[in-house]
Order: C-alpha cells, then structure tokens, then sequence
C-alpha cells in the first residue's frame, strides 16, 4: 500500500495565522502588568492599572449605560426576532420573500449605513414633530431612545436568523403528531414548539446581547451628546490617546471575559449534539 | 387554514413593520435627502437640488473610492486564501485538538471590535517592541512610522476580518469526505492538483459566504481608517463620518453614502447573477 504523505503547509499557516492573531493581545496583556505608564521599557510587575481602572467613574458609568442599552434591546429584538422566525417558518404567503429580505439584507449592509441611515431618519421624525410638539414642552432628541431603537434593529434579524435555522432542524411531525392527539394551537406552542426552539432564542439572545455591547459605529451616529457608552468611551480614550494604561487592563479584562463566555458556550453546544447523538 | 393565516400575520406583523420603518425607509431615505438642500443650522433644508451630487466630483473622491475597492478586494483575498489552509488543517484534526484551535480563533471574533483594533495600535506604536525589534534587524529606520498609512489599515483589516472568513469555509470544509482526497491520490494526482480539483470544488459555496462576509463591512470599514489610518489613507466611510461629524452636511453624508451602497450592492447582485448561470447550467446539464 501506498503512504499517502500529507502536506505541512496546512498547519504551518494555521500556527503562523495564531501567532498573527495573538501576538498584538499578548503584548497588551503584558503591557498591562508594567509599572510603567509609557509602553517603552519595563519598570516591573504591577496590578495597580488594574486597581485604578475599578475606581474610574467614567468607566463604571459607561458600562452602567452600556447594559441598560444591551439589556433593553436585548430583550425586545428577542421577542421580535422569534416571532418573525415564527412567522417566517410557518408562512407560506407572497409576501414571505420580501419579508426575508427585509430580515436578511441588514446582516450584510455595512454598519457605517445602517448608522447614517436611522441618523437621517430621526433627523427627518424630529423636524417634522418638534414644531408640534413644542408648545406641549416635549422636546424631541437624540439620546438613549434612539440607541435602543437602533440596536433593537440590527440585532432582531440575528434573532430571527438563529431561531429559524433552529425552527429548519426539528421535525415538524412533533408539532403535527402533537396536533393529531388534538392540542390546541396554544397548547402546541408552548409545550411543543418552545422548547424545542428555547435553545435557539437563547443562542440568538446571546448574540444580540454581545452585538449590543459591542457596538460603536451606529451608535456613535444615533447618540446623543452625553451619552458615553463602553465603547464610546474606549475609542475616544484610543483616539486622544489618554489613559492607555488603564486601557490595557480593561483590555485584558474584556479578553478574559471573551474567553469564558465562548469556552462555556462552545461547551453548551458539544453537549447539546451529544444528547442528540 | 384561515385562521392560521391570521395567526401568522398577527405574529409577524410587529417585526415586518418594524423594519420597514427602521431599516427600510431609512434605506431610501438615503437617497432622498442626497436631493435636498443643506440648511445653515446643519440641518436639512427645503425644496430639491442637484447640487450636493455636484460636489462629489471633488477632485479627492476617485482616489478615495478606488483607494476603498482595491482594500476591500485585498483584505479579502488574503483572509481567503489564509482560511482556506486552516480549515483544511482544522477539519482534519482530531476532535480535542479541533476545539483548542477553533476557539483559539473564535475568541478574537468576539473580543471587542475596539479592543482588536487598540492592541494592533499598541503593535505598532513608534514606542513598542515590534518598532524596535524591525530597527534592531535593520527592517526599518528610527524615524518609519508604521502607524497613520494605508499599510497599517490593510493588516488591521485582515487581522479583524479573518475569523469571519474562516467560519464560513471551515464548516464547508467539515462537512468534505477526505477518503476523496486520498482517493484522487491513489489514482495518481499529485496533492496540490487533488486540493486543488477535488476539495476546492466542494467547499466553493463556504468560500462565496466567506467573501462576502468580508468584502462588504470592508467596503463600508471607518473605525479601522479613523483609527490606524492617516490623512492619506481615507476611506468611503471616513468621509461620510467626517460630513456628518465635522461639518454636519447631511445630505453631502447621504450622496457618498448612496454611491457606498451602490459599491456594496454591486458585487452582491453580480454573485447572485452569476450563481443563477451557474444552477440553469446545472440544470441544463
């Protein structure tokens, strides 16, 4: 028999892209134990930018802001998002492909436009409704309703997307067998459909959350003055260059973070397809 | 079966209307404020002109758009062709070590987008190690600056763009039977001709995800060029941040924004024309 001689050049890119992908992080993270506050030499082991960055009151209040966002848009783009799925799924009407694009298209439209876009949006609502509203004393601007809105809007398809693919996998014969042995549409909802989509709307409230969080370019267009997000905070503490001691620490702590929510989740997955198996 | 359909509109009705207003009109609205006037307050004025169209042939915007494509079209060539030996190497690992190295790669997809980008400045930073290090080797001089060029931009966008391109190839590349390979080997092919006819073939629809899922946030990119890049290297999306940001000109903002949209939807109704041919060739075959 012939030995079949497999190529090194596989693993040497996969290893050579790693040390690419990590090297940058590393030496940030070492960064962030140097007693010295300018990056050039190494003045010795110290916690204390980690230390200063728990009592920076901006940096609390930013995140403060950051998870109500998340929180609030997390909870509405779910329950949007898993009844368009629904809906998508069960539909059979002439209106499904517009309604699949309308859902689709946001997930490869740059983030760039789709914070231009709502910007222009609540540019035009205001002018149209300000003169009206003024001698109610209501007065109409940008600020943490406006985030919301948008952030609701780009992570509702991820939903919808997620639960979906989910809605594609089961069998639809539970729901029909369930139906047979005369369940209500209601009753088939709950105890059937639910739980076997619950995973999904949680992987795609998951999602929607980090999407949140994360966020920089459309909320820097939608926002108002005072409202320093976590990222917004991070990237004019970049762009100005000040405090990037205390920004390596917060860096590190972000990776961390990273890491456990993906290595948990993964986990979460291989022993849901293993009970399948 | 009637009430069934009034279900599924009742269900579908809040989300469907919530897009259209949030996401698809916003969308049009693009084009149509790109016709109005600006007003002196930096808000929107009255009546229609064609003037803001006018001024896009500013005598900077070929350079920028042409500078915006050919990044775009790089970025995405390297991720492709750096993902394509991963997920190779990925899916023929054993499970364990397939995990350690697979969240080895996720994990820089999740870490904030700002974070990735930080850590690359600090990388480069005319005080850092890696600066030193190409001085010591005698790679660059005390005075290069390796920040604020369009080099820089170019490897941070392939450094925050590449897990996206390996996802997508990498579960097509899962799902290959790899006895074909050593099949076409045992018949005689040479392994770059067997990679090359028999497992590239098998993972195209991956690598088409792949390319869109980089070319287009890479077309639109304006933290990276705001962040990394200098005057030299703008991008589409610095000059509508900078019309909306700087010198508040809305409809200005929303003329690029529109020729953005065009550059972006461009490659994707060529795909899906070309993946049209493709199935009636199938077809007809």
């Amino acid at each position: 028999m012939k030995v079949i001689r497999h190529s090194r050049i596989p693993f040497i890119v996969t290893l050579l892209t790693l040390v690419f992908l990590y090297t940058p992080l590393v030496l940030v993270a070492i960064a962030s134990f140097n007693a010295s506050k300018y990056g050039g030499s190494w003045a010795g082991f110290s916690m204390k930018w980690y230390i200063k960055l728990f009592h920076e009151p901006d940096i609390w209040n930013a995140l403060v802001k950051t998870l109500v966002i998340a929180v609030i848009s997390t909870a509405i783009s779910t329950v949007l998002g898993t009844l368009s799925a629904l809906a998508l799924h069960r539909s059979t009407s002439k209106l499904k492909a517009i309604y699949y694009a309308l859902v689709h298209t946001p997930l490869v439209v740059p983030d760039i436009l789709q914070g231009i876009s709502l910007l222009l949006l609540f540019v035009t609502i205001f002018s149209v409704c300000s003169p009206l509203l003024a001698p109610l004393g209501i007065k109409m601007e940008l600020g943490l309703t406006t985030i919301i809105i948008a952030h609701i809007t780009f992570c509702m398809s991820y939903v919808t997307m997620v639960v979906l693919e989910r809605l594609h996998e089961f069998d639809n014969s539970l729901i029909e067998a369930a139906q047979d042995l005369g369940a209500s549409g209601l009753y088939t909802f709950f105890r059937v459909t639910l739980p076997l989509i619950l995973p999904g709307i949680i992987a795609g409230a998951l999602f929607a959350f980090m999407l949140s969080f994360d966020d920089f370019v459309i909320t820097f267009f939608v926002k108002g003055a005072g409202d320093t997000t976590l990222p917004v905070y991070i990237q004019s503490a970049i762009r100005h260059g000040k405090n990037t001691a205390v920004l390596n620490a917060l860096s590190v702590v972000f990776l961390i973070l990273t890491f456990i929510i993906v290595f948990s989740g993964q986990k979460l997955l291989t022993m849901k397809t293993e009970e399948h198996k | 079966m009637k009430l069934r359909k009034f279900v599924n509109w009742i269900i579908g009705a809040p989300s469907f209307v919530w897009l259209v207003v949030f996401y698809a009109i916003p969308m049009l609205l693009v084009f149509l404020i790109a016709f109005k006037p600006v007003d002196p307050f930096g808000g929107i004025g009255k009546g229609f002109t064609m003037k803001t169209w006018f001024d896009l042939g500013n005598p900077s915007y070929p350079s920028i758009i042409w500078r915006t494509l050919w990044q775009g079209v790089v970025s995405t060539a390297v991720c492709v062709a750096l993902s394509v030996p991963i997920s190779y190497q990925l899916s023929r690992m054993n499970s364990k070590l397939k995990n350690v190295f697979l969240l080895l790669i996720i994990v820089p997809f999740w870490t904030n987008f700002l974070i990735r980008i930080y850590a690359w400045k600090m990388f480069l930073h005319p005080d850092g190690a890696f600066k030193h290090l190409l001085v010591f080797i005698g790679l660059a001089q005390e005075s290069t600056t390796l920040l604020y060029n369009q080099w820089a931009v170019l490897v941070v966008m392939i450094y925050t763009y590449l897990p996206f391109a390996v996802l997508p190839i990498y579960t097509a590349a899962e799902k290959f039977d790899f006895s074909l390979l050593d099949a076409a080997k045992d018949l005689g092919a040479s392994s770059f001709y067997a990679f090359r006819r028999v497992f590239l073939p098998s993972i195209s629809k991956g690598i088409g995800t792949a390319i869109m899922v980089v070319l287009i946030p890479a077309l639109g990119a304006y933290l990276i060029p705001d962040l990394v890049g200098g005057p030299t290297s703008e991008l589409i999306g610095d000059k509508i941040a900078q019309r909306v940001f700087v010198d508040r000109n809305l409809p200005h903002a929303s003329a690029l924004s529109a020729l953005l949209m065009f550059v972006v939807f461009l490659p994707l109704v060529l795909t899906s024309w070309i993946k049209k041919i493709q199935q009636k060739k199938q077809k007809s075959e």
